[in-house]
């Protein structure tokens, strides 16, 4: 089970929360009503389907609600980063950039925090 | 209860082992009774009796004992059970603690254990070769599946399946730590001593009754100067008095998921003979841990020579366990076959508890040094260079044939037990799981831990690491911590052999077995390599190595050795099958948990399902709603019950429990437009106060849903869906607001469970409901039909619909789901006052269908357009967009002879027609027929006093007036194309 | 080829096995094939086959990354059916169904064709008027399928819990009988063996990283890690990784692989005479000759070529099991695994032309590929060899996405198979 974090509410929650939205950064033509079939087939029907680096969205629907984007290793289910709807598609933190950021931030659970208040 | 010494066993070493004698159990084992001691496991207690005949193999059901003490076991499944429900198959002897009153079985043997039928396969096993029924069983060709199959499954499988529905329970708990480290030996418990002193959150987890992993055998350990066995003991309960560690043992970690995610079940009343009513049997962890340590620590290897598997024949290990922690010697005169220094340890042990050593057969020619000293200090016979080629004795093992290494002069000496190594192999099944990748180590044939995919790390034997006080360093840095600790052994992990040893070399057609469970031998592996089979998958596969339930612990490192050796390539050329979960079996009803009967898919109720049920309803399942299908009267059947319903929902009135149709408000200023783009229809020409049907596409054109929107205010819409569809039109709409419309000022809310709804339809609903309504005029002038209005109905803030899907004068009453009862009990009171009925699921259909109105869904399939569904006159044609525009422009959306929604009369009108009938247009043609389409609805119409039908038809509306025949199992039906509206077609009543 | 028969096994046993010759062979490649088919699968050893056999094509290799057999061929359920709805997708199910009748005889491999009956439970109103339609269908196609009452369906079933009280009780069921199992390894093999004794070349441990194309766009061979090897053309059966294949031709496919994990619980004696499958709660069942509770779990909802899942579809899907047949509640799971699969919109496959002359794909099968394996080997390569589709499987073509003729399964196959 993946372990996901949610750009909106900035927490790793269990992929439990969320549902899968496909492939990110398809736009939905804006005129979509005059394109050809070939291209509404493109737009509709084709996926990159990577092996390896995929940018993909997401909804914490049991959660806030929120669609979000993500780039994930689809060989190692690695998530490499999660990032906000709209925002344009993001480069890929270095290594030690991720490391920086795992530094700073720690798993919020109930366990951690009001486990140990009780 | 209390036993003497001599009902414990004549097996018994006095003052050896670590049980209380005080604490005694009786067990049975194929009918006769045991006594045992408290701490025994099945294997332990059996042996002390003398009892090494515990099995017969899968194959050639040969008689089988006690081969490990662990979970690795291969050969000692049974059967174990409580009472009647709680039986148990395929339990290992090995794991299974006694407890009073255990009654245990043999498995896989006709009649007895001693005396099996199924013995004569192993006669015949110069045909069972490898792989030999996919060469053969093909003559005649029905008589695989009715002979031959047959015949193999009634002779394969091992225990019987329980009979009886389970009546135990299990729980489930999810957990969160900083490190979880499994395996309490000393890697585990330092590696836990260290974390835990950091103050982080450690989970230690053993799979033993107690902590201590390999020191249950090993006693020559110590630790901090003390005893190995009980520095662990004294280390676990200084763990458990800390409040951020917490330990479970009887907890096996089966599976090693995803980003730190990790299975464990607790094994929680399996050794106790009473039980407390309350406690679960098992109980799931699903843990995430941060970190996580494994110290699994390794696993004694067999060797492999003709005829290793009679009963009486065991891992060295297990003998020392039964020995140091149960106090069981193995036999009276014990031989010894190894490859390995650790097995002269276990020889040393017996011989100081005063069991006779026949002899230690080691086939290397230079043991360790320390070790030949001390056998000769003790008396024991060595035989370096020398193999042990064959044994005899055909329910226990009587004898070894010993001979010099490439010697021909072949001795036997008497044995009445043979202790086996081969060396050790690391545990690495979770480090693989974890999809770490192995790397070969050459020098001592084995495979070790090398890039971590996880945030994870091995420490100990499951590391490779050997020397104790190597492994205490690493298990302290592993932990995070530092602490003092020093360790002393003189036991290695690494050395002896893998592969056949020798007398089972390559031109052998001896029975050397690899796999004991699936009787594999050495010489099957090398069938499987002449036949091609060079991956060891494909080995695997073709000979079922390491397939059985032991999943290869023991077996996969000799197959994969045999094969390398056959193929003249180098192991890791070869490859290693993948390690899959769980480590262990683990029973189904744990991972199930509370997941079952109501709690399986918990079923969704209606504010008014009460009250419904104690009218009579009969509920039907839609989704997962209960919905009421029909309220029989006595003496009614549900076709006299529908028929009265939908006689009287026309001739007077009937009450509808509505409140299943999935609700969402959509509210902002841009609430128009947004519904303009999710629906085919136009919503900015709907005024506030009216409502109108809706269609909803996908960009792919097909029908998605459908439904009822009222325009409550400028920006407010009350949108209704179908039962089964609101979560994915919700989540249709979220998606389409918050990626593609952002820009939009729009809040969507689901209202589905906020809004209880009781459809009033009928000539008398107005009448019924007028008393309760309060605040609006619902005359037929002021409110007509597609009205929308908020106002208060018995003083309950409501929402009043004027619509119908019966084609009769309709209300929906939408009132705060709390107050559902109470306004649908006066409602209904007054109601049947009038004659009016209660009405179900069923009776709607069939009014709707009267009336040609669709269900989308049951009408429709996910290929229908709205044009298809003849709900053309809903797409608008002057929007410049919608979701669905181009996708219904489509070359194959257009063409003409698509499938189109038409009315079916029956020539006979008796007669009604199957639902998911075939259309043909010549019910004589060969087959296959050329189908036009299918009857999608099909009910009997009191009111119409006939039976009707709707139907997808090829070109239907081109067809109307034409005979088409329904081709039924028994009967064709003869069928008049017609349009959809069989009642009031004009379509004034609704009007009324 | 040796012949494998009842006296070739006793003959052998006389000698200790001994005589035995490989199954297939392992040659090096040649510099150029007629057809290069990429997947040595079922689909694209038995394509290889029907190839040498029927169309008298034999300069033929079948290049696989890794062992053959080895992707979803060896990782399912070993189900066998063709009780589909559309007309489309009965035609190449039922093609394959009676191949697989012979398939034995043909390969002279026992691959354990198993003809012990398919149920799939209806639980509600809804699942019953869709069962009916397809037992309509199948009845005026020629196809077996019948609706059991709930009765009918426990007397074939024993363990089935058909009480009123369960929580989706059951009102029905459909049964085809011709549906079954067979031995999922024995497929790959008999195909492997039968071809290679026909001359075909099946290269293992060569992973193809690219498609090499000439000046008119047409495939000249493909690049692998063993070197370039040249072919007129190329047959794409890549499962899961077809996606990745036809990219290296530029061409894109409307493909999500996913994962699909299965497991099977420890050998009991025989309990389960035939396979079950229920689409409202999402499970299926069958126990192997070796006794084993062989169940299908459901994909995972991403993108992945990982071979792995989530442990809760392993555990949703046995809280239905358990639902079904409360009897195994006790019983252990022993193993689990994953394959992955190659879905397409409308979850029916692809198999034809594509827009690169000389390449043809056979892909999107999605969690029912190996029930067609015969069937769409025999079909794909009649596609290769003649250049167009055979009538049987005209209509799955890459085309009926940009047209909207699509064949949507996806309703009735709500369940992974």
């Amino acid at each position: 089970m993946l372990l996901i974090h949610c750009p909106y509410c900035e927490e790793d929650r269990s992929e439990l929360e969320f549902r899968w939205a496909g492939e990110a950064h398809i736009a939905r033509p804006e005129n979509i009503a005059a394109i050809t079939d070939e291209e509404f087939a493109e737009y509709f029907f084709l996926r990159n389907n990577e092996k390896g680096l995929t940018y993909e969205r997401w909804r914490h629907i049991h959660g806030c609600g929120r669609f979000f984007n993500a780039a994930r290793d689809t060989v190692s289910d690695r998530f490499l980063m999660t990032y906000k709807a709209g925002l344009p598609k993001q480069p890929i933190p270095t290594a030690e950039e991720t490391a920086a950021i795992a530094e700073e931030k720690t798993v919020e659970t109930w366990e951690a925090t009001e486990g140990d208040a009780r | 209860m209390s036993a003497s010494a001599r009902d414990l066993g004549a097996f018994r070493i006095k003052d050896a082992g670590r049980h209380t004698p005080a604490r005694t159990a009786r067990f049975t084992f194929d009918g006769k009774t045991y006594t045992a001691m408290e701490g025994d496991t099945v294997a332990s207690a059996l042996l002390a009796h003398g009892v090494h005949l515990v099995g017969r193999s899968f194959k050639y059901h040969r008689p089988r004992g006690i081969l490990s003490a662990g979970p690795e076991e291969p050969n000692a499944l049974l059967d174990v059970s409580r009472d009647a429900g709680r039986r148990q198959p395929n339990v290992r002897a090995t794991v299974q603690e006694v407890f009073d009153g255990v009654r245990i079985a043999s498995q896989n043997r006709w009649p007895s254990l001693k005396h099996d039928v199924g013995a004569f396969n192993d006669l015949l096993s110069p045909f069972f070769a490898a792989g030999f029924y996919y060469k053969t069983f093909m003559w005649p060709k029905e008589a695989w599946h009715k002979l031959y199959e047959p015949f193999i499954r009634r002779a394969a499988g091992l225990g019987e399946a329980p009979k009886e529905e389970d009546p135990d329970h299990y729980t489930s708990r999810y957990a969160h730590c900083d490190v979880l480290i499994a395996g309490a030996g000393v890697a585990g418990l330092t590696a836990a001593l260290s974390a835990a002193a950091t103050g982080v959150s450690v989970f230690l987890v053993d799979e033993q009754p107690e902590v201590g992993g390999a020191l249950h055998f090993d006693a020559g350990t110590t630790i901090d100067g003390q005893n190995g066995y009980e520095w662990a003991q004294a280390a676990v309960a200084r763990l458990k008095a800390m409040p951020n560690v917490t330990v479970l043992t009887r907890t096996t970690v089966f599976g090693y998921y995803n980003h730190g995610f990790l299975g464990l079940v607790e094994r929680v009343t399996d050794h106790l003979a009473r039980p407390g009513r309350d406690l679960p049997r098992e109980r799931l962890w699903q843990v995430r841990a941060k970190r996580v340590v494994l110290a699994t620590g390794s696993i004694e290897r067999h060797m492999v020579f003709a005829n290793n598997d009679r009963p009486g024949i065991m891992l060295a290990s297990a003998a020392r366990t039964f020995l140091n922690h149960h106090g069981v010697a193995v036999g009276r005169q014990v031989g010894v076959y190894t490859a390995h220094d650790s097995a002269y340890e276990a020889a040393f042990d017996l011989k100081r508890a005063g069991v006779s050593i026949a002899a230690i057969v080691d086939c290397r020619s230079h043991p360790g040094d320390a070790v030949l000293a001390e056998a000769r200090a003790l008396g024991i016979d060595v035989l370096t260079g020398h193999s042990v080629i064959n044994t005899s004795g055909r329910l226990r093992v009587s004898s070894m044939t010993v001979a010099r290494n490439g010697g021909s002069n072949a001795r036997k000496i008497a044995v009445d037990a043979l202790i086996v190594s081969a060396g050790w192999t690391p545990s690495v099944h979770l480090f693989s799981q974890s999809r770490g990748k192995l790397r070969f180590d050459e020098q001592n044939q084995r495979f070790l831990p090398d890039i971590y995919a996880q945030d994870c790390v091995s420490v100990g034997a499951c590391n490779g690491t050997d020397d104790l006080s190597d492994l205490i360093d690493e298990a302290i840095a592993a932990g995070g911590g530092t602490l003092a600790l020093t360790g002393e052994n003189s036991f290695e992990w690494t050395g002896g052999m893998i592969g056949a040893a020798e007398g089972a070399g390559p031109d052998t057609v001896v029975k050397a077995f690899v796999d004991f469970q699936h009787d594999v031998t050495a010489k099957d592996i090398r069938l499987a390599v002449r036949e091609g089979m060079h991956s060891i998958e494909h080995i695997k596969r073709f000979t079922t190595n390491g397939m059985a339930s032991d999943q290869g612990k023991l077996s996969n490192m000799h197959g994969l050795a045999i094969a390398a050796e056959m193929l003249g390539r180098p192991i890791p050329k070869v490859g290693l099958t993948t390690f899959r979960a769980p480590y262990t079996p683990v029973t189904y009803g744990t991972l199930v948990g509370h997941s079952r009967g109501d709690l399986f898919d918990p079923a969704r109720k209606t504010p008014m399902h009460a009250l419904e049920a104690a009218e009579g309803a009969e509920f039907e399942d839609v989704g997962n709603w209960k919905r009421a299908w029909y309220f029989p009267k006595r003496g009614e059947d549900m076709h006299a019950a529908v028929n009265r319903e939908c006689r009287t929902v026309r001739d007077v009135a009937g009450v509808f429990d509505a409140s299943t149709l999935g609700k969402i408000e959509v509210v902002g200023p841009d609430a128009a437009q947004f519904l303009n783009l999710l629906y085919t229809n136009a919503w900015d020409t709907l005024k506030p106060g009216k409502c109108r049907y809706g269609i909803m596409t996908r960009e792919d054109g097909f029908v998605y849903d459908d439904g009822v929107v009222g325009r409550l205010a400028e920006d407010r819409f009350h949108v209704t869906t179908t039962t089964g569809g609101a979560p994915r039109v919700l989540h249709h709409m979220e998606d389409y607001l918050q990626t593609e419309f952002p820009h939009l000022k729009v809040w969507l809310t689901s209202t589905t469970e906020q809004w209880a709804v009781i459809a009033v339809q009928g000539p008398k609903a107005r009448e019924i409901i007028q008393p309760f309504v309060e605040g609006i005029d619902i005359s037929n002038e002021a409110f007509p039909h597609m009205s929308v209005a908020e106002c208060t109905v018995m003083g309950v803030p409501s929402r009043l619909f004027r619509m119908s899907f019966t084609g009769e004068l309709g209300f929906e009453v939408n009132v705060p789901a709390d107050y559902g009862p109470a306004v649908w009990k006066a409602i209904w009171e007054r109601a049947e006052s009038m004659g009016a009925c209660l009405y179900g699921t069923e009776t709607m259909h069939v009014l709707r269908a009267e009336k040609g109105y669709i269900i989308v869904g049951q009408d429709t399939d996910g290929t229908v357009t709205p044009d298809d569904a003849a709900l053309g006159w809903a797409v608008s044609k002057k929007k410049t967009d919608y979701v669905g525009i181009r996708g219904l422009k489509r070359p194959d959306l257009v063409r003409d002879g698509r499938k189109q929604l038409v009315g079916l009369l029956t020539k006979s009108p008796d007669v009604v027609l199957e639902e998911g009938g075939q259309i043909v247009a010549d019910p004589n043609q060969p087959k296959p027929m050329t189908m036009l389409g299918h009857v999608t609805s099909a009910y009997w119409s009191e009111n119409c006093g006939r039976s009707i039908a709707l139907a997808l038809v090829a070109g239907g509306r081109s067809l109307v007036g034409k005979t088409l025949y329904v081709p039924l199992k028994d009967q064709t039906i003869e069928v008049e194309v017609t349009d959809m509206v069989f009642f009031d077609k004009e379509g004034g009543r609704i009007h009324g | 080829m040796r012949k494998y028969s009842i006296f070739a096994i006793a003959r052998e046993a006389m000698r200790a096995h001994k005589g035995w010759e490989a199954q297939w062979n392992s040659p090096e490649p040649r510099s150029s094939y007629d057809v290069i088919i990429i997947g040595a699968g079922g689909h694209g050893l038995g394509a290889a086959y029907y190839l040498a056999k029927e169309h008298g094509i034999t300069n033929v290799a079948v290049i696989e990354k890794g062992w053959l057999g080895g992707g979803n061929t060896g990782r399912n359920t070993t189900i066998i059916r063709s009780n589909y709805l559309y007309e489309e997708s009965m035609d190449i199910y039922e093609h394959s169904l009676k191949l697989w009748e012979g398939l034995s005889q043909e390969l002279n491999y026992n691959v354990m064709y198993s003809p012990r009956g398919v149920m799939m439970l209806s639980h509600n109103v809804h699942d019953q008027q869709s069962f009916k339609r397809h037992i309509n269908a199948h009845r005026l196609y020629g196809i077996d399928n019948e609706w059991l009452t709930p009765e009918q369906a426990k007397a074939y079933c024993p363990p089935l819990d058909i009480s009123k009280t369960a929580r989706y009780p059951i009102n029905g069921a459909t049964l085809q009988r011709r549906g079954g199992t067979a031995r999922h390894d024995a497929v790959a093999w008999g195909y492997a063996r039968a071809a290679s004794d026909r001359g075909v070349h099946v290269i293992q441990n060569s992973e193809v990283t690219g498609i090499r194309r000439g000046p008119n766009g047409e495939v000249q061979g493909v690049e692998t890690t063993r070197g370039f090897i040249g072919a007129k053309k190329i047959g794409v059966s890549a499962a899961g990784h077809s996606s990745v294949v036809m990219e290296m031709a530029g061409v894109r496919v409307p493909l999500h692989s996913t994962p699909l994990q299965a497991l099977v619980s420890e050998p009991l004696k025989p309990i389960f005479p035939c396979v079950v499958m229920s689409n409202t709660v999402h499970a299926y069942i069958s126990q192997s000759d070796k006794g084993e509770l062989v169940i299908g779990a459901g994909t995972d909802q991403y993108n992945s070529y990982s071979q792995t899942g989530g442990l809760q579809i392993i555990t949703h899907t046995l809280d239905a099991i358990c639902e079904l047949f409360p009897i195994f509640r006790r019983v252990k799971m022993m193993r689990q695994w994953g394959g992955i699969t190659d879905n397409t919109p409308d979850r029916s496959p692809i198999q034809g032309v594509t827009p690169v002359p000389g390449l043809f794909v056979n892909c999107g099968w999605g969690t029912g590929g190996f029930k067609a394996t015969p069937g769409s080997a025999n079909l794909f390569a009649h596609l290769i060899a003649r250049g167009e589709p055979h009538r049987l499987a005209s209509g799955l073509t890459l085309d009926r996405f940009r047209t909207g003729r699509l064949i949507d399964e996806a309703a009735a196959a709500a369940v992974a198979h």
